[in-house]
């Protein structure tokens, strides 16, 4: 079991997975030459080469395609789209042609690609640079979504994700990638589907993915100093999402808050409370608290980019809230 | 190309055409739904190219008016029809439509509703044939419209940086729904616009199959052969409307008939009893049989087909047997804290 960086994660599981199959490449801007803008490729193009390490163009939409039309015929393409951001440049090939593939041709044709991107905000890289999004894939059936909040689900859902058969979308985050934390020595693969509980607790449920998972995790260390047990849930994947570990757990807590980093409206908060009313309505003790980002493109004025995107302290005021304590 | 197989090319061009004549009239009697979009005058194209393709072995790809490139690519014309009529034996088990006519077992890999879609589609396909070193291609139709959106550009630029074994057939039929060519797009010659791309090019005449034919065998020698891509545009007609509600009221009347004239089971058929290979009276019966066999065979295995079980909606939305080991769900052991 060693230490290592999320975005090393990532690497080995680019490693790992070439060195398994010949029909696996990695396409993106500046992931060969360059080893990539997270390092996410570094090396690899020395080891496998410019035909399986594909630095693109900036043709977002077009390079993606192109890993879609390859891996219909047999190829396991992972395609690193820098920032979320830019893959709004990519949706037709995304939503229009990957998600639909499979059920427009009755099951007879499929397209196993990954796309891997960053979505989240950094550090003041104001409003074309700061989209999550991650709310736009999750409404699209046909695709996985995933949210790996750690180097072992980094290091491990990329894996399982090279080996399924259907299009998964992995939701990285700018802030993530010098995360560290363990990952087995040994070969490991993290099922793509299922939310975690990441701290056990009784009395109320705070619920994350991706980079808002670590809100909840140091808002429930706050609370625990105050005394309360607060349990920490992972989404890991938004789509599908696991409503049966969401409803065990309010039906234990009967509390929630769930925190995103993303906006409010139509998103991945709503989506949770609706599962939430349809699972579980009667547990709920109180009512449901979100915490978000404000309703705003992400400012680059640091202030303001702080006031705009939630944080651990939002958190747990949330917690408190429902907790009826303030 | 021998006598027998000259009778077999202009009779698939009629069976083609009867095809798209007897969708339209099905479309009428409400047995198709939709959106569809007919071929009829632009069978040449198709034809003579996949004639000169190996189907079954590279891979075919193109937009909505899609019936006879699956057809010429090997998608069993019943199925073809079944799908027409969103039937669970069609080509798409009902799902796709005429837009979306599927059939991976023969490599042809899909029609598409977006336009320009499908370019890097048919560049992917060109670059898992490269990488799996088989002397495979990929040959992408698409209309002239496409050419201006995004990814045409994108694609030829890349296909031609990683020298990718994918042939682009621009199908130039003057038209994108009503808007003619030159009102939309400034170089009209679609061939001259990979030029940019240094994408190698020609263009010619796509009523005339003999033509079709001897270009497209230039033209795939060259993908084939490893050279990269190539850009091949046949300037052609369609005779009806871009889908079914449209009357064609931009067009000029004397436009379409010249263009009628140059129908191309009009061209070969003529060419074909001059070198008196058949006889006008051949040609009735070949038509008869046509008639015949997508009535007695291909529609009715349409109508008797039975509909998609609604059970069965959300089938084919993901892999319907996943690998646990990569789905899931976690295993207590697994979870941390
Ligand atoms: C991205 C996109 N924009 C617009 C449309 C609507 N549309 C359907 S067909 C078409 C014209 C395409 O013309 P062309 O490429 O010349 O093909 P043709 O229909 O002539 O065969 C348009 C605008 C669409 N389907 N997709
Ligand atoms: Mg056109």
């Amino acid at each position: 079991m060693a230490e290592i960086a999320y975005w090393e994660a990532i690497r080995r599981a680019h490693d790992e997975e070439l060195a398994h199959d010949r029909m696996v490449i990695a396409m993106g801007e500046d992931i060969g030459v360059a080893g990539g803008t997270y390092k996410a490729t570094s090396g690899l193009y020395q080891k496998y080469g410019a035909e399986r390490i594909i630095d693109t163009p900036i043709s977002e939409n077009s390079y993606t395609g192109i890993g879609i039309g390859a891996s219909m015929a047999g190829m396991r393409p992972i395609i690193e789209i820098m920032s979320i951001n830019f893959a709004l440049l990519a949706l037709d090939t995304l939503i229009n042609a990957a998600a639909k593939i499979r059920y427009m041709s009755g099951g007879r044709a499929s397209c196993p690609i990954v796309m891997r991107t960053p979505g989240g905000t950094a550090h003041q890289l104001a409003a074309q640079h700061s989209a999550r999004l991650a709310r736009m894939f999750m409404s699209t059936p046909g695709l996985r979504v995933v949210t790996p909040r750690g180097p072992l689900d980094a290091y491990g859902m990329l894996k399982s994700a090279v080996r399924c058969n259907d299009p998964v979308i992995i939701i990285e985050h700018e802030s993530m990638y010098n995360m560290r934390g363990e990952v087995p020595d040994k070969e490991t693969f993290r099922p793509l589907e299922g939310a975690e509980i990441v701290r056990a607790g009784t009395d109320v449920t705070l619920i994350g993915y991706n980079y808002s998972v670590h809100l909840c995790l140091a808002a429930a260390d706050k609370l625990a100093a105050m005394g309360v047990s607060a349990e920490v849930l992972d989404l890991r994947a938004l789509r599908p999402i696991d409503r049966d570990t969401i409803r065990r757990s309010v039906e234990k807590t009967h509390k929630v808050v769930i925190a995103e980093e993303d906006e409010a409206t139509v998103g991945v908060g709503s989506e949770i409370i609706s599962v939430i009313i349809e699972e579980c309505f009667f547990a709920l003790d109180a009512q449901p608290v979100r915490v978000h980002a404000a309703d705003v493109p992400v400012p680059y004025n640091r202030q303001l980019e702080k006031a705009a995107i939630p944080n651990a302290d939002d958190v747990l005021a949330a917690a408190l809230k429902v907790l009826g304590r303030v | 190309m021998n006598a027998s197989d000259q009778k077999r090319l202009l009779r698939e061009m009629i069976f083609y055409r009867r095809f798209e004549e007897r969708s339209f009239e099905a479309y009428m009697e409400r047995k198709i739904g939709g959106f569809l979009h007919l071929y009829s005058g632009q069978e040449a194209v198709a034809t003579g190219v996949l004639e000169m393709a190996r189907c079954g072995y590279d891979y075919v790809i193109t937009g909505y008016r899609d019936h006879v490139h699956a057809l010429k690519a090997g998608a069993p014309a019943r199925e073809v029809m079944a799908e027409l009529y969103g039937k669970e034996t069609g080509s798409s088990r009902g799902r796709g439509g005429s837009m979306h006519i599927f059939d991976p077992t023969v490599n042809f890999m899909g029609g598409y509703a977006l336009v320009g879609q499908p370019f890097p589609l048919a560049a992917g396909l060109a670059l898992a044939c490269k990488h799996k070193g088989t002397d495979q291609i990929a040959i992408c139709f698409l209309g002239d419209g496409a050419n201006n959106q995004g990814t045409f550009h994108e694609t030829m630029n890349m296909a031609s940086v990683w020298k990718l074994p994918v042939l682009f057939v621009c199908e130039n039929n003057l038209y994108a729904i009503g808007t003619r060519i030159e009102r939309s797009t400034a170089v009209t010659d679609q061939y001259k616009r990979v030029a940019a791309y240094d994408i190698p090019s020609s263009q010619h005449d796509g009523q005339d199959i003999d033509i079709v034919m001897a270009a497209a065998t230039d033209a795939i020698a060259h993908v084939r052969s490893g050279r990269g891509p190539y850009f091949i545009e046949f300037m052609t007609y369609r005779q009806r409307g871009h889908s079914m509600s449209d009357s064609n009221a931009y067009r000029s009347k004397e436009e379409e008939r010249l263009w009628m004239e140059r129908d191309p089971l009009k061209i070969y058929g003529g060419r074909l009893k001059k070198a008196k290979v058949l006889t006008e009276k051949d040609i009735a019966a070949m038509e008869k049989s046509v008639l015949e066999e997508i009535e007695n065979d291909v529609v009715r295995f349409a109508e008797e087909s039975p509909e998609p079980r609604v059970e069965d909606l959300n089938k084919y939305c993901l892999d319907d047997q996943p690998d646990p080991r990569w789905i899931g769900p976690l295993a207590q052991g697994e979870q941390h804290g």
